[in-house]
């Protein structure tokens, strides 16, 4: 038998599409399997000439999910710049819009995308493995899931103007104080949106035990993590330091700069996607792959800092038995504690009196000819990268988006499920639906980076090693 | 009332009018008896079905499959709403026809690359990237333009109710561009 490639393309449920390929060797084994990232947007290009002011507006529409990250990380590039810290409010008031962002995009992740696999299984006809699906058979669920992502997107909304790309958060700070009567509607709903949180952990945890063979073989393997961090190593997706992480739990590098992240980062280019693979510079393109998001969090984060979280991130550690946790399958484990953390920390943020303080923003004029900004977006850390003229006209950005920096990791735990799972002689829906969530674990937000399309076609072309097709499955 | 066969498409957008769908909230709950949803990013249909009652497009047209894409669903929809500022006139998405499709390429796998060892930019299995992005009624014929960045959500409700209700609505009511 000739060496055959099958296709999975559009990969459906993720934030983006992308493509899969699985090459298959002469005896019809899994050889290699890839995730191809098919569209490329140009932001580091189209923003050069425009003036710095602008840069907030339009990265955040390099993607609707997590704009609040694309704003926060604009516009402390811009406080680099102008060489501003906010008032202690503005910062407060700009931690509690991200982590409902948080709140929003990981319950967008779990109850809108995710969870049809853990309630139908993995091998539930394809028609049932969706949101849609939910509503009729668990109605509940479906609300609980609209509800908690609502209470992330409406603090959005009325703290930063609005739900999606909103224009609240400016350089120096933010547009509006918190009135009181916004910090007592949010502080009401709070109870009632930590028991969704919890009862989704809670479910999770007891339907852990089916999925065994999908914890082992989902992108489980030992690879770097990185996160910022605070001094004590405490949960942090605002500011701090970058760190990394090996898979034994040591530490590689801390106390890192964001303004230095160049010395650490490099970034591959592959011919066949549009999504770049950045690593961990002194170890080299071949080792220096490394995990990002709420897993990478949690790995290198000692404590979260507010109790409900850290009773659950202790029960989380002891997987790894004191070392990293390094299945993939756990980034929805993992997420599940982070709406817990934001959630608690949302409420102390906002009993907090220094939030309520009306000195909100700063202002000043340009200082610095470049500036990096750095934060812990739902998926990842994050970077923007600018360099403006004396008079405030950008000249060079540089974007690395939280994604991309799994881009080596979902690679490899593409190949990993693939060779578990994929049987050439009887390849099965179940078994391509694995093969896609795999992908989910990491969340991936392609629209942030390049957002990717492909070909409309549920078939799964098999090719062989001249891209010829020789068989065609289709999937409906 | 009848179930509406309903197909949402992503083209070159950020996601976020696809947002503002879920940002109905409760509302979703309230229209979804009323849909069936045939084929969308939140759906595991990996083929465009026959007879779409309405296709719900965000994003402009940004590479040849794009196109090749739209024409095929076009001829498989009844009708065709362009959702948003993308769909509509390019938006952001069609920033980098100020530079065209090579210079922004360049940019982002030669100059911005550590390592990049065919010193070309990708070109396997990726489709190829248009040198304009274009807007959606430049390429297939649209029946009702939403406009907004993102369409605010409750446009999207009325619109939909309105269909399902078999009745005419005047959209210029509820949003405009750039909101
Ligand atoms: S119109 Fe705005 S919200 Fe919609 S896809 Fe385009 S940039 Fe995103």
């Amino acid at each position: 038998m000739e060496n055959r490639k099958i296709i999975i393309d559009p990969v459906t449920r993720i934030e983006g599409h992308a493509k899969i390929t699985i090459d298959l060797d002469e005896n019809g084994k899994v050889e290699d399997a890839k995730i191809h990232v098919t569209q490329y947007r140009g932001f580091e290009k189209f923003c050069e000439g425009r003036i710095y002011t602008e840069m907030p507006a339009i990265t955040a529409r390099t993607c609707g999910i997590c704009p609040v990250s694309h704003v926060i990380a604009s516009t402390k590039a811009i406080d680099k710049i102008l060489c501003i810290t906010p008032p202690q409010a503005g910062i407060n008031i700009r931690k509690i819009i991200n982590l409902a962002q948080i709140v929003q995009s990981h319950a967008l992740n779990f109850f809108h995308l995710s969870s049809p696999d853990f309630i139908y299984g993995f091998d539930a006809p394809k028609e049932d493995r969706n949101i849609f699906k939910m509503m009729q058979t668990h109605p509940q669920m479906a609300r609980d899931g609209i509800n908690l992502r609502a209470f992330g997107q409406k603090i959005i909304e009325e703290l930063a103007g609005k739900r999606i790309h909103p224009t609240g958060i400016v350089a120096g700070g933010v547009e509006h104080k918190i009135e009181q009567s916004q910090k007592e509607a949010i502080l009401s709903q709070i109870p009632d949106m930590m028991k969704i949180a919890q009862g989704a952990l809670e479910f999770f945890k007891t339907n852990l035990h089916k999925f065994q063979k999908e914890i082992d073989s989902f992108a489980s393997f030992p690879s770097l993590f990185m996160a910022l961090t605070n001094e004590n190593r405490t949960l942090e997706h605002y500011d701090g330091a970058l760190c990394f992480m090996d898979s034994e739990g040591n530490i590689l590098k801390d106390k890192i700069n964001p303004q230095d992240y160049r010395e650490f980062i490099g970034e591959a280019v592959e011919e066949d996607s549009y999504l770049k693979s950045p690593y961990y510079k002194p170890l080299g393109y071949e080792n220096g792959m490394y995990r990002v998001g709420a897993l990478a969090r949690l790995n290198i984060a000692k404590t979260c800092g507010t109790p409900l979280a850290d009773e659950e991130l202790k029960k989380f550690k002891a997987l790894g038995g004191g070392k990293p946790v390094l299945n993939s399958f756990y980034y929805h484990y993992a997420r599940l504690i982070e709406i817990i953390y934001a959630i608690e920390k949302i409420e102390e943020l906002l009993n907090a009196d220094e939030t309520m303080n009306e000195n909100v923003k700063v202002t000043s004029k340009i200082s610095n000819l470049r500036g990096v900004g750095c934060s812990e977006a739902p998926r990842g850390t994050l970077f923007h990268d600018y360099q403006v003229t004396k008079d405030g006209i950008i000249t060079a950005v540089n974007l690395i988006i939280a994604t991309g920096n799994n881009n080596l990791a979902m690679n490899a735990g593409v190949k990993q499920t693939a060779l578990a799972f994929v049987d050439s002689k009887n390849i099965t829906d179940g078994a391509l639906n694995r093969v896609e969530a795999v992908i989910r674990c990491f969340d991936p937000c392609l629209s942030c980076s390049t957002h990717a399309l492909g070909i409309v076609s549920s078939k799964i072309e098999v090719r062989d090693h001249n891209k010829k097709v020789i068989q065609v499955i289709d999937r409906n | 009332m009848k179930k509406i066969r309903l197909a949402t498409l992503w083209l070159d957008g950020c996601s976020g009018c696809h947002m503002s769908i879920l940002d109905m909230d409760e509302k979703l709950i309230e229209i979804a008896p009323f849909i069936d949803v045939v084929y969308s990013p939140y759906v595991d249909t990996k083929e465009f079905p026959k007879d779409v009652d309405l296709t719900i497009v965000e994003g402009a047209l940004s590479t040849d499959h794009d196109i090749a894409m739209i024409k095929k669903i076009r001829e498989n929809s009844k009708l065709m709403l362009a959702l948003g500022d993308c769909a509509i006139t390019g938006n952001v998405s069609a920033m980098k026809n100020l530079f065209g499709s090579d210079v922004v390429l360049e940019r982002g796998y030669l100059d911005l690359a550590d390592i990049n060892e065919s010193k070309e930019y990708p070109s396997k299995i990726v489709p190829k990237l248009l040198d304009k992005v274009l807007p959606l009624h430049e390429v297939v014929h649209v029946d009702y333009f939403l406009p907004g960045c993102p369409t605010p959500s409750d446009a999207i409700y009325e619109m939909l109710k309105a269909l399902i209700e078999g009745r005419e609505i005047n959209i210029h009511s509820l949003t405009r561009f750039g909101k």
